[in-house]
């Protein structure tokens, strides 16, 4: 229903105000009634609307001509508040059928009754005015939508602009890595996000999620989940413990209906060594020198159930190897014809050499030729990737074995052989694992058996030194083990987090003493590892320390015996 | 190979009694070695002999725990023994000096039959 709002009459006289109650000459539209004014110049008249619903409005959108208002017999509200008004006659105003108002008319100056050459007048001038009334309605109904929509666009740039702080305003700088990201909101605000939070370790996570939903709620949702990841990750560390916190927070604050799915990986640039859990995100792709593989990691969205764990993987990015973080906006793309572009294709389309910012191109111009022109994009696109362009590490990755958790690996590089790579939780009784699965590794090195005994005890006293002291005992601070055959050697790593200080300043184990109590009776660890291999050496990185164990391989098979006295 | 808890079993008398050690010798080991050393001095024994034959892993835990028997040892004026030790761990107790203050014995039977020797110094 429309209203006329704003008409002024020169028909008849101004009516009696000692009864009526005219406030304006123009009236203040009211949604659902019929409303019209009647004034002479320069005098006020009676607005009275007369609702849907009050049988005067179904009749004056039926009549024809003037409606004699005290003649009319209705048990009408609006009637009787315009009899009040001296009001004596009604000229519908009707255009396309609808009632868009009503002249109100008061008696005439005459004081006589309106005859029937005024009603054919008034009847005419309805005529005509309504059809220019309505045309002015439907222009200042449009003008007024104008006015909401600019005013909804403004909000949704302004939104659009604050999102955009939520994002990372820079890429990370990264030597020997090509990091490059994309953002495509269906919507001018969206419910996808990432991020590059730098960790105290110096170490970088890297964070993508999607909201459900589009929109402002999700992006208000986006907003809040990304404030709570760069507020847990440098505390916590931890990929597994930042996404349970993150879970935990989010949980009593999320709307119904909505959860937000995420990967966070933690990347130590230096190495490759990633760590990453997932809470119900598409798994990243991996490119390796073998093809494409997936970084597998399982767990519930965050937001939905209390109480979820997240597991930890772990896993090594090569020199060459790229890695491939998405939302679902880009395999759950339709084309024309309804198909999906799918994550089959776009594990095939990583299956190339193309530097991060190349990859991101070539899987949008691939995007944008598969969903064709006049594409209505149906959810948000984000896509982060990393390459690793240079530095020491892995030509290919082959998962050799799996422990806890981890991904052991075996390659070639142009460093030596690595036979082995893993990390285990700092753990006590872990020092055993290592020891095996150095064991395990060099069993086709050709040790004869005495060596490969010494070899393992160093392992084990070096993996129990990073486990005690490098990573205090706790579980969640790993250590790593790396074995590499370079240039006539066997070099086992053994790596910390470097929580306990440094090593080798500890003093040199006495037996006289520690039998007389003048010594503890521990502090053999380092002493045998000097005396189980040919050479040990003490790294410290910017991360902790690292043991390397070096066993010359020239006398392998020599029955020489090789401990220091 | 998967790690073994620690369990010692103690037989014998007064004279010499035997610790029969069974598992990792590590610092999981603490409890149920010092519970056995108790057992074994509980019975007089003026030799102590501690077999490893089926002690697969020795680590520096398992040494220092040792290195606390063989003080308790000669407070108390008693020989330790050991046998069953593999070479690599009979070289490790040379390496460390244990076998400065216990004799080793390739065998039970050769440790229990050997003569005794003088206490907490063993025969160097």
């Amino acid at each position: 229903m429309t209203f006329v709002d704003s008409i002024k009459r020169s028909v008849g006289r101004r009516p009696r105000t000692d009864t009526a109650e005219p406030s304006s000459d123009v009236a203040p539209p009211l949604a659902g009634s019929a409303r019209a004014v009647a004034a002479a110049p320069a005098v006020t008249a009676p607005a009275v609307e007369i609702a849907p619903t009050d049988p005067l409005f179904a009749y004056l959108q039926a009549a024809s001509g003037v409606v004699d208002a005290e003649r009319l017999e209705l048990d009408s509200p609006a009637l009787t508040e315009l009899r009040a008004a001296h009001i004596r006659a009604i000229v519908p105003l009707v255009a396309q059928g609808e009632l868009i108002g009503a002249l109100y008319l008061g008696p005439r100056l005459s004081d006589q009754e309106y005859s029937a050459d005024d009603r054919k007048l008034l009847k005419t001038l309805a005529a005509q005015a309504a059809p220019a009334i309505r045309v002015a309605q439907l222009v200042r109904e449009q003008a007024v939508e104008i006015e909401a929509r600019e005013r909804l666009e403004q909000e949704m740039r302004v939104a659009t602009l604050i999102q955009q702080q939520f994002l990372p305003r820079e890429l990370p700088q990264l030597p020997d890595w090509q990091v490059a990201a994309y953002y495509g909101p269906a919507r001018a605000v969206g419910g996808d996000f990432y991020d590059f939070i730098p960790l105290p370790d110096g170490r970088i996570g890297i964070v993508v999620g999607d909201v459900t939903d589009k929109g402002v709620p999700a992006a208000l949702i986006m907003a809040r989940t990304q404030s709570v990841l760069r507020g847990e990750a440098p505390r916590l560390l931890s990929p597994a413990k930042v996404l349970e916190r993150a879970n935990e927070i989010l949980l009593p604050e999320m709307p119904a209906r909505m959860f937000v799915t995420c990967l966070y990986m933690v990347l130590e640039p230096a190495t490759g060594r990633v760590e990453f859990a997932n809470a119900g995100h598409n798994l990243p792709y991996v490119r390796t020198a073998d093809g494409v593989i997936e970084l597998r990691a399982t767990g519930m969205p965050l937001g939905l159930l209390a109480g979820m764990d997240y597991p930890e993987h772990e896993a090594i990015l090569a020199p060459g190897e790229s890695v491939l973080l998405y939302s679902d906006g880009l395999v759950e793309a339709h084309g024309p014809a309804g198909d999906m572009f799918g994550f089959p294709k776009l594990r095939d389309l990583m299956d190339t050499e193309r530097p991060g910012s190349e990859l991101l191109d070539h899987l949008l111009d691939e995007l944008h030729g598969f969903v064709g022109e006049g594409w209505d994009q149906e959810d948000d696109i984000t896509l982060v990737a990393l390459q690793r362009t240079g530095g020491y590490g892995l030509a290919e990755l082959t998962p050799t074995v799996s422990v806890d958790g981890a991904i052991a690996t075996a390659a070639d590089t142009p460093a030596g052989q690595v036979l082995l790579q893993v990390t285990l939780p700092g753990e006590q009784g872990n020092e055993r694992q290592a020891m095996d699965l150095v064991a395990e590794a060099v069993a086709g090195v050709g040790l004869e058996p005495a060596k490969l005994d010494r070899l393992k005890t160093a392992v084990s006293e070096a993996a129990m030194n990073a486990i005690e002291y490098g990573s205090q005992s706790d579980p969640s601070i790993p250590i790593d083990v790396e074995v590499v055959v370079s240039g006539g050697d066997l070099i086992v790593r053994i790596s910390d987090r470097g929580l306990g200080g440094p090593l080798g300043d500890s003093e040199e184990p006495d037996l006289e003493k520690k039998l007389a109590g003048e010594q503890k009776p521990r502090g053999w660890g380092l002493f045998l590892i000097k005396h189980m291999v040919d050479a040990m050496e003490i790294e410290t990185h910017g991360t902790g320390q690292t043991l390397a164990l070096i066993v010359h391989l020239e006398g392998a098979g020599d029955a020489s015996h090789p401990v220091q006295r | 190979m998967p790690a073994i808890p620690f369990s010692a079993e103690v037989s014998g008398g007064p004279e010499l009694a035997t610790l029969e050690l069974h598992g990792d010798v590590n610092a999981a080991a603490d409890d149920a070695l010092g519970a056995a050393w108790e057992a074994a001095t509980a019975l007089g024994a003026g030799v102590v002999l501690l077999d490893f034959s089926d002690a697969a892993y020795i680590n520096s835990t398992g040494i220092a725990l040792i290195v606390q028997l063989l003080a308790d040892a000669g407070r108390s004026g008693r020989e330790v023994r050991a046998c069953g030790l593999s070479p690599h761990y009979t070289e490790i107790f040379q390496i460390t000096r244990l076998s400065d203050y216990m004799r080793i014995f390739d065998d039970a039977t050769s440790a229990t039959t050997a003569a005794a020797a003088t206490p907490a110094g063993g025969e160097r």
